[in-house]
């Protein structure tokens, strides 16, 4: 609580009690007048203050102005016919009450939000010629070394020259799992070095850095207003304006043929307690704020409340394969031998020494699958042939690795393979060996992300693909997404996703790790990229960017945005039903200021705390 | 040009009161004002003074909200 609100509550505890306390005071007449102004005063001279300069600057319908007629009105009615005073001053005492929470509310979940993101470094260890110096991250330069000690936050992006530690990303991604690093590593700003003291040469400047990125990027993204908001604000400003009218015209016109005005200038004033549109215009921001804040703690930064807001209508969902669904590693799936004289790890022994030298994906999974390739046998005379494979001499066999092709040119007989993935023959002296087949593994969670996405509402999945029909036919199948297109070049990634884009009705998000997918990403009504941590480009691009490569997390975010979208639909029609209830009501005379003042207050503070309920993620 | 101001207000409505009278002042091609964040950002005209026209969107935003604030 700030000194204001800590005021604003003394006046209205002040207030409340005098005005109890009156109730049991007997006083009659101008003394009791007197009496009861007082709190009426304690509670309410801001807002009369407020009123006489929206006077001043001839603004008709601010809402001070709004609150002091009504109650002025309500105190001059109750002399009129020497009643209860008490309305009067409940209409101010809660009108006050509801500004109170409201800003109190707030408050509290601006500080829940600056505190779940609580990545961004406060200083940085500079090793001088004098020892280590503190000072500002903003200050160090690019290359320059920093020390990282146990338990601080890395400051700045850069790469490890000296220690060993583990790194808690949690605040970066809403991952729990901590990352090794040792030299050599590179390492982001925003993470926490858990246990041992790293020296880092810093690659970025601060503000260039990803603690600063990610927190540039969440605090903009509320002010890209959602189309609930304008709406909102575009109501906030007819609403008003249109109730005060009614007002007015139930002040005067219905008196003219009963003459009954009292009756009917406490029927307009009804209608000026319910003139405020407060409740709805602070429910929306906060909701998509409350919502923004908590994706963010769980690795998933949305750009803005416009994307929210899409995101949760999403209909179609397009994925990428390589790197989104499966891992874009590629490992040995299989080894078949030929015949019985040359077993499968013999196979794979001597495949693996032909790549020995090679760069290619595939050489790197099959050195991976013999772990320790590098042995005692003579590797020779290797020679690679484009588009053919690889030929050596090991331990004076001449040994050739690669595709049918290859293998026809040598004139060995090779065998097609029943498995899908990508198939490496192997001939010896001419023979053929065998074969090894390489295939690029699903992500762990990749079914259940699909089947998630089905449940939360995704009525089509498309997965796209350059790679061959079998493969993108056996992936497509395991997953359970019925639509596929293979055999795509990048280029036509873009064309095949505008014809999806056009056949479909609903909103079309795709998702790609945003490495060679950025046309597409901004193409779609929500791009959304995958394992971007650290990847500019992709944050650049995408407007839901997903921290770590967890296919879970898509199904997530729309989970979330879904849920956000159903609180701000039911405080709008909450907000609204209330409000026109008790205006009908108070027109026919069945409502009186108490009703008002729960249409005004009550309704603002039902619809704050409702609100709220975003920031809290459902498991 | 765009630049961002802290600003201080209390309600949300105000909030958008403020971004009318914004956008309204003569130097000002566009005004965002973020309640929950509680930051105006403002994209200029070409060739203003940002100082003079601040100072104006400051007056006309203190005439329609009188406890608001912005940080210059």
């Amino acid at each position: 609580m700030n000194a204001k609100q800590k005021k604003n509550l003394a006046r209205i505890i002040i207030a409340a009690v005098l005005l109890i306390a009156l109730n049991f005071v007997e006083i009659s007449g101008v003394t009791r007048f007197i009496f009861y102004l007082v709190p009426y005063l304690i509670v309410g001279y801001d807002i009369l203050f407020k009123a006489l300069h929206g006077l001043k600057n001839l603004r008709a319908l601010d809402e001070s102005l709004l609150m002091t007629i009504a109650t002025v009105g309500a105190f001059a009615l109750a002399i009129h016919d020497d009643g209860d005073y008490n309305e009067a001053i409940a209409v101010m005492l809660f009108y006050q009450i509801g500004e109170w929470f409201q800003s109190y509310a707030v408050g509290r979940s601006r500080k829940n939000i600056s505190e779940l993101m609580d990545i961004r470094p406060d200083f940085a260890n500079v090793e001088t010629a004098g020892g280590i110096v503190r000072v500002d991250p903003d200050e160090v330069e690019v290359g320059t070394e920093i020390v990282v000690q146990p338990g601080e936050k890395i400051p700045i992006d850069g790469v490890v020259v000296e220690g060993n530690s583990t790194l808690n990303t949690i605040a970066l991604t809403g991952e729990s799992l901590p990352r090794e690093v040792g030299e050599g590593s590179e390492v982001i700003s925003g993470c926490i070095n858990l246990n041992g003291v790293l020296k880092i040469r810093t690659t970025k400047e601060f503000g260039e850095s990803t603690a600063s990125k990610i927190l540039e990027l969440v605090e903009d993204a509320s002010s890209r207003k959602s189309k609930s908001e304008d709406f909102i604000a575009k109501f906030a400003r007819i609403y008003t304006p249109a109730v005060v009218g009614c007002a007015l015209a139930l002040a005067i016109i219905p008196p003219i043929f009963t003459g009954d005005f009292g009756t009917w200038i406490y029927r307009a004033l009804i209608f000026l307690v319910i003139s405020c549109p407060c409740a709805l215009v602070i429910s929306i921001p906060l909701s998509f704020f409350a919502g923004i804040g908590g994706a963010s703690r769980e690795g998933i930064l949305i750009k803005g409340s416009n994307f929210l807001e899409t995101l949760s209508k999403v209909q179609t969902v397009v994925m990428d394969k390589t790197g989104t669904l499966t891992q874009g590693i590629f490992e040995v799936d299989a080894v078949h031998s030929k015949n019985l004289h040359f077993d499968a790890e013999k196979l794979l022994h001597l495949a693996a020494h032909v790549e020995r030298y090679s760069t290619h994906p595939i050489a790197n999974s099959l050195r991976k699958a013999y772990p320790n390739e590098r042995d005692d046998c003579t590797v020779e005379n290797v020679e690679e042939i484009a588009g053919r494979g690889i030929r050596a001499t090991i331990n004076g066999q001449v040994v050739c690795v690669g595709n049918e092709k290859f293998m026809d040119e040598l004139g060995a007989a090779w065998k097609a393979c029943y498995k899908v993935g990508t198939v490496i023959h192997v001939a010896v002296n001419g023979e053929y060996a065998g074969h090894v087949v390489i295939s690029d593994a699903l992500k762990p969670h990749a079914k259940k992300s699909v089947a998630d996405m089905k449940i939360s509402g995704v009525e089509k999945i498309f997965m796209l693909t350059g790679d061959s029909e079998k493969i993108a036919s056996k992936v497509a199948a395991e997953l359970g997404i019925e639509n596929y297109r293979s055999e795509l070049l990048p280029a036509d990634k873009v064309t095949e996703f505008e014809k999806i884009l056009s056949a479909s009705t609903g909103k079309v998000a795709f998702v790609g790790d945003g490495i060679n997918d950025a046309p597409v990403l901004s193409r779609a009504d929500v791009g959304i990229a995958m394992g971007a941590l650290g990847s500019d480009a992709a944050i650049e691009a995408a407007d839901v960017v997903l921290m770590d490569d967890d296919p879970l997390k898509i199904s997530r975010a729309i989970k979330i945005s879904r849920r956000c979208l159903a609180i701000v639909k039911q405080n709008i029609c909450f907000a609204v039903g209330v409000k026109f209830a008790c205006l009908i009501l108070g027109a026919v005379g069945l409502a009186n200021m108490w009703a008002a003042i729960f249409a005004d207050v009550g309704v603002m503070i039902l619809a704050v705390l409702n609100a709220i309920r975003t920031l809290v993620i459902p498991k | 040009m765009k630049k961002t101001y802290k600003i201080d207000v209390d309600c949300a409505n105000c909030a958008n009161l403020m971004e009318t009278e914004a956008k309204k002042t003569s130097g000002v091609k566009d005004a965002v004002v973020n309640f929950m964040t509680l930051k105006m950002k403002v994209e200029f005209d070409d060739g203003v003074d940002v100082r003079e026209v601040m100072e104006r969107v400051r007056e006309n935003c203190k005439r329609v909200e009188k406890d608001c604030e912005i940080f210059l």
